[in-house]
């Protein structure tokens, strides 16, 4: 399959008035290179032919398309998985690694610096980077190195230097502090792989084209094998990487609801959540305007979510504007439905999902009887869950 | 000399002093509220005593430009209350007499509402604005604000900064330029970046304003060396730290060793 990319809907860096580059003045070079670079890029048939290779050969792409039987059944329509869990590394996080170093590599630059909060990513970039030959150093709160043992574990096994971030929320939101002050500091060598939709331009459209390829399989796989297009697309959404891939194969089809779900970790009313297309407000924070959240005096507050992948204080820029427009619907389902929504999977569908991934699935669940049994509704199965298993034993016990 | 009403002039006129009496700028940051509110008070009225203009920092949760020191210093000021408001109150309450420059990040003073925070710094006597995170061209419509407001739009230049891109930073510049010493966030530094003097010439060549250096000043030493180059030198995170360790009173004297190497520098340059 040919892979095209997204409509351009970025105009001069920004989604409405959200995006921009809000950097210290010294990255302003590199992302001017990095943009020039990336325009050019983007209608070169050899870069798109190289990626393509690595997505077959290396990633074992095209993901296939699960229809989930019995929580179709749980759920009262049918019901069709994007197995992103499938990829290479578990999960769709090296889509868009493999597409920033092969442009790391065109602008010479020898090492690699990534921020990653569940460690999807960072295990995602360390990978390609034992494949290309980079050096490699991935930031990680402090707090997740603690959750996520495991992927600290991967990430040095591929050669990665993983740096526990102690300042601050000892988070994601940390950990892209300190990967920006490293990029900063390192910027004549160093390329910096952000792992969402989020930043300064023009890593929001960057990343997302690098994901694109999730929505445009998943539009022709739906057609091939269901017949129709869905009449609902499921995502979650922290910075929104995997929501923005696959909502992009949908988004100029008027007549297919999408649906971004994000964490609403305790529940929104408690102020313990990372719901922030639900419950922030626009503000700038990691380089780009976009929906945050913040307190009356305009700090970031503090992020939570039982899984840290979701756990993030911003968004990415494309999702406030597709908020505003109303094109995208975002909604949010709680830490205990989440935790809900992972443990269905794994009894209806022999899927463990990541927790990301179940706040999703338990959106879908918990709106049973919404649709009719001749809908449709794709989930984004954003990743596999074998990093969570030891902490959802810790919060739910040995099951029985 | 005629009288000034604008705080804008006020910084350009402060700027024309030196030059006219060939001293080099000392230029102190200090981040408003940390250690304390009351220790932030004197720090900041010591500082004026040795100050030519003063650095007020507004704290932010996430200081991405920042080092440890003043990663350090804004987060015990937010844990002690501090916010953009008490930072406009900490500024009138100093009844500071030398020009006051506010280094912000852009949300707190976005959230704050750009036209009400230029109304209001400019009420407590604040000279400029410099936003870390809002490199020139970004987002025209809030420098535009600053600029036709009384406050002077400060603006960074980076090694980084070449080409057309310096062309266009120093193009809506006022006041002064802030230039960053060396690739890094801020912090001490043992020893001044390598290439310093190629870099200030090339800036001086796109334009006439005054450069003030920063971004790792920590010594008499290095300040001194500095003044044969630049006609300003700002000094953070080595007052941030010695405020943090000694007091403000330490903090003054630590200033007053930074501006008699100054002035050595200067009767060197000048005879």
């Amino acid at each position: 399959m040919a892979l095209s990319l997204p409509r351009e809907r970025a105009v001069a860096g920004r989604f409405g008035e959200y995006g921009g580059r809000y950097v210290p003045e010294t990255l302003m070079a590199a992302l001017e290179e990095l943009a020039t670079l990336y325009d050019g890029v983007r209608t070169d048939p050899a870069f798109w032919a190289e990626y393509e290779l690595l997505l077959k050969e290396f990633v074992g792409r095209p993901s296939i398309l699960t229809r989930a039987e019995r929580l179709g059944e749980a759920v009262g329509t049918t019901v069709w998985l994007k197995r992103e869990d499938l990829n290479h590394t578990g999960a769709h996080k090296i889509n868009n690694t493999i597409g920033q170093a092969l442009l790391a590599r065109r602008m010479g630059k020898t090492r690699i610096i990534a921020e990653t909060g569940a460690g999807q990513h960072g295990v995602a970039t360390a990978t390609i980077c034992a494949r290309f030959g980079l050096e490699c150093v991935v930031y990680m709160g402090a707090e997740d190195v603690e959750r996520q043992a495991l992927n600290v574990y991967r990430m040095r096994l591929l050669g990665a230097t993983v740096v526990p971030v102690t300042s601050g929320t000892r988070t994601l939101k940390d950990a892209t502090n300190e990967a920006l002050r490293d990029w900063v500091t390192n910027v004549l060598t160093t390329h910096y792989i952000i792992g969402s939709v989020v930043g300064p331009d023009p890593y929001p459209r960057m990343v997302r084209d690098f994901q694109a390829v999730i929505g445009q399989e998943a539009r022709e796989q739906m057609l091939a094998q269901h017949g129709r297009l869905p009449t609902t697309v499921v995502a979650c959404v922290g910075g929104g990487s995997n929501a923005i891939g696959m909502f992009a194969g949908f988004l100029d089809d008027a007549e297919v609801e999408l649906v971004g779900v994000e964490a609403a970790g305790e529940g929104i009313a408690t102020g313990h959540h990372s719901a922030t297309l639900s419950a922030g407000a626009p503000g700038v924070l990691h380089g780009c305007l976009s929906y945050l959240l913040q307190d009356e005096d305009g700090q970031v507050l503090p992020a939570h979510s039982v899984s840290a992948g979701l756990d993030y204080p911003g968004v990415g820029p494309e999702h406030s504007w597709l908020r505003d427009t109303g094109r995208v619907t975002y909604e949010a389902v709680t830490d205990a439905e989440a935790l809900a929504g992972f443990q269905s999977l794994c009894r209806l569908e022999g899927i463990i999902p990541a927790l990301e991934t179940a706040h999703a699935l338990a959106w879908v669940e918990k709106q049973a009887g919404r649709w009719r049994a001749s809908d449709a509704v794709l989930v984004c199965l954003s990743g596999r869950g074998d990093k969570d298993v030891a902490h959802v034993a810790r919060l739910l016990g040995t099951p029985a | 000399m005629s009288a000034t009403t604008s705080s804008e002039a006020r910084l350009d006129q402060a700027w024309a002093q030196l030059r006219q009496a060939r001293r080099t700028a000392l230029i102190p940051y200090l981040t408003a509220g940390h250690p304390s509110r009351p220790a932030s008070l004197e720090a900041l009225k010591r500082a004026a005593e040795h100050a030519d203009i003063l650095e007020v920092g507004v704290a932010f949760s996430d200081p991405l430009a920042d080092g440890p020191t003043i990663q350090r210093s804004t987060f015990e000021a937010l844990a002690g209350g501090m916010s953009l408001p008490r930072t406009l109150e900490l500024i009138a309450e100093a009844r500071l007499d030398k020009p006051v420059v506010v280094f912000s990040y852009l949300n707190p003073v976005r959230r704050y509402g750009v036209a009400r925070f230029l109304a209001d710094a400019a009420a407590v006597g604040a000279s400029g604005l410099l936003l870390t995170d809002l490199p020139a061209g970004n987002d025209p419509a809030i420098e535009d604000a600053v600029r036709q407001s009384p406050l002077s739009l400060i603006r960074l230049v980076a090694p980084t900064t070449t080409g057309a891109r310096l062309a266009e930073v120093v193009a809506g510049a006022q006041g002064f330029l802030y230039l960053v010493a060396r690739l890094g966030v801020t912090g001490a530094s043992a020893t001044l970046a390598e290439g310093l003097e190629g870099y200030l010439a090339r800036v001086r060549a796109a334009s006439p304003l005054p450069r003030a250096v920063g971004f790792g000043i920590s010594t008499p030493a290095q300040a001194r060396q500095v003044a044969h180059l630049a006609e300003g030198v700002v000094v953070g995170s080595a007052l941030v730290d010695c405020l943090a360790t000694a007091g403000p009173k330490a903090a003054g004297v630590f200033l007053g060793s930074l501006r008699a190497a100054l002035d050595t520098a200067d009767r060197e340059r000048h005879g």
